[in-house]
């Protein structure tokens, strides 16, 4: 192995792919929420959000050529770290005492990214292909407000997604911080301040996308639309 | 003499070598609020060795928090319940009478079990051979204050260099990632002068070893930091991360 793959399979460079990985996703995140809350504005915003994304196609594929190898580094490296974690420490305590000197974030991070997998793998099965090949279930229709209704009608589809996306916030509430000390900017004057940004984000997050199911389904059960 | 007395259950880890399988032994004790959790050890080996039984194995040597020797889990946390203390310094009096106390060895893959608690902590010194020193050879004696160093930076390395190399950190964290150690023992010549001529060199040696060891990789629980006897901080972590990731963008070294 070279000194660039001894670099990248070291301990700290697969930190580094982590939180590099996890730094572009949080950024992406961002964005994907701000479109996302256009469905409160109404069938008429969102469409219109959709077809603007469509005018600019090309680059919207380059963006999701990107953020596929981005979340297959992230997924990747997570499960392997975690693999290699565990082997360090064959023999576990009688006792845990885990919870007196760390976070359950913190300890849970391959648990709430797994469920954030699995969330994934629905998520592209469902809204990214029918908005982009197949249509609407139903009519195969490209009326995207009617679609986002069809799936979150069904309430195992509006449970699973608001259960990811508050397992989410907790992945986010460490994982924010945590990013930045890999990195090594952790200093006495900004670290708190960063920790507290990373929980602020972390509920904007789980709140903004996990309030979306939860709304769409109630209206839907409660008769309007 | 008022001395109160504790009856406690111990439930200690008994393996009688490295590869055989162990379990928890139970004990009742009587002991003393004022006396040392090692000393209970103590009396309790007396009186195994008056019975003609094997006395529980562990290691301790200073018995004063500096030397780094004692290390045990005890209720699931590395030296005990109080924060920033080494075994050793543990008192009774921070029990209550009737508690059941779990007293395990570190475990570690890199940590392997010597014997009932005692386990072979080797790969720290292994890390340390691999650049864990500043090579200059001893002259004459120096002026004092010939290298001007600032308070704040002094200060700084002196509490990165207060690491008893006890193996707490790797006995706390769910990876058995030794990172505070390692990054404890960089920045102790990182953030001085005498150590810049083989800074970026000897984080790459140290991280490689480290790795080679067999130890975890920091998922930043900072559960060390919170077990550390001497406060270590995780800062230390943030600029070993910062150092390595420097050298290996830039030093000329492709051996390493
Ligand atoms: C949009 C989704 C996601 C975002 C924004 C995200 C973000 C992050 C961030 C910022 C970190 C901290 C990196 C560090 O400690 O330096 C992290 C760690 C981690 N992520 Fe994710 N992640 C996402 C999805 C996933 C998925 C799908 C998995 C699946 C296995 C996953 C598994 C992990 C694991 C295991 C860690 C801990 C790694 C370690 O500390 O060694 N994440 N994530
Ligand atoms: S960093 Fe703290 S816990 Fe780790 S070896 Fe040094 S003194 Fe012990
Ligand atoms: S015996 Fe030396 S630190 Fe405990």
């Amino acid at each position: 192995m070279g000194w660039l793959g001894r670099t990248i399979n070291s301990s700290i460079g697969k930190k580094f792919i982590m939180a590099f990985t996890g730094i572009s996703l949080i950024l992406f995140l961002l964005f994907h929420l701000a479109g996302n809350l256009t469905l409160y504005a109404g069938k008429d915003a969102f469409n219109a959000y959709v077809a603007t994304l469509d005018t600019v196609k090309p680059i919207v594929r380059i963006v999701e050529v990107g953020l596929a190898l981005v979340f297959l580094f992230h997924i990747f490296n997570g499960i392997k770290l975690w693999i290699e974690n565990k082997k360090a420490r064959p023999v576990n305590y009688a006792v845990n005492g885990s919870s007196k000197n760390s976070t359950f974030y913190s300890r849970t991070m391959i648990h709430s990214g797994s469920i954030i997998l699995i969330f994934l793998i629905l998520h592209l099965t469902t809204f990214w292909a029918t908005f982009n090949f197949t249509g609407h279930p139903v009519d195969g229709s490209h009326e995207y407000f009617d679609i986002i209704i069809y799936f979150f009608q069904k309430w195992w589809y509006a449970l699973i997604y608001f259960i990811a996306m508050i397992l989410l916030g907790f992945h986010l509430n460490h994982g924010f911080q945590s990013a930045f000390q890999t990195f090594g900017w952790n200093h006495n004057k900004y670290f708190p301040m960063i920790q507290k940004i990373g929980s602020i984000y972390a509920i904007v997050v789980a709140v903004g996308f996990g309030s979306l199911p939860v709304y769409f389904y109630l209206s839907s059960v409660l008769g309007g639309n | 003499m008022d001395e109160k007395n504790l009856n406690l259950t111990l439930k200690i880890w008994r393996q009688a070598g490295p590869t055989s399988v162990g379990s928890f032994q139970d004990f009742k004790v009587s002991v003393s609020e004022d006396s040392s959790i090692l000393e209970m050890i103590d009396d309790l080996n007396n009186e195994l060795e008056g019975d003609g039984k094997e006395p529980v194995t562990f290691e301790s040597d200073c018995r004063e928090g500096i030397c780094g020797t004692c290390g045990l889990v005890i209720n699931g946390q590395p030296h005990g319940p109080i924060p920033k203390i080494a075994t050793c310094q543990l008192h009774m009096r921070n029990f209550k009478n009737g508690d059941t106390i779990w007293i395990e060895p570190f475990r570690a893959k890199a940590f392997p079990i010597i014997k009932d608690l005692m386990v072979d902590r080797s790969g720290f010194d292994r890390i340390m051979e691999s650049g864990g020193y500043v090579s200059v050879n001893t002259g004459g004696v120096p002026d004092a204050n010939e290298i001007p160093i600032s308070k704040d930076v002094a200060a700084e390395a002196f509490d990165a260099a207060a690491c008893i190399g006890c193996g707490a950190c790797v006995a706390a964290c769910k990876n058995a990632s030794a990172m505070l150690f390692v990054s404890a023992k960089v920045s102790q010549f990182s953030l001085l002068p005498q150590g810049q001529p083989e800074r970026y060199d000897r984080v790459q040696k140290m991280v490689m070893k480290m790795d080679e060891m067999g130890f975890g990789s920091c998922t930043n629980t900072y559960a060390c930091e919170a077990e550390c006897p001497k406060g270590i901080s995780i800062k230390n972590i943030a600029r070993m991360n910062r150092d390595y990731i420097k050298a290996r963008a830039t030093s000329e070294n492709l051996e390493v």
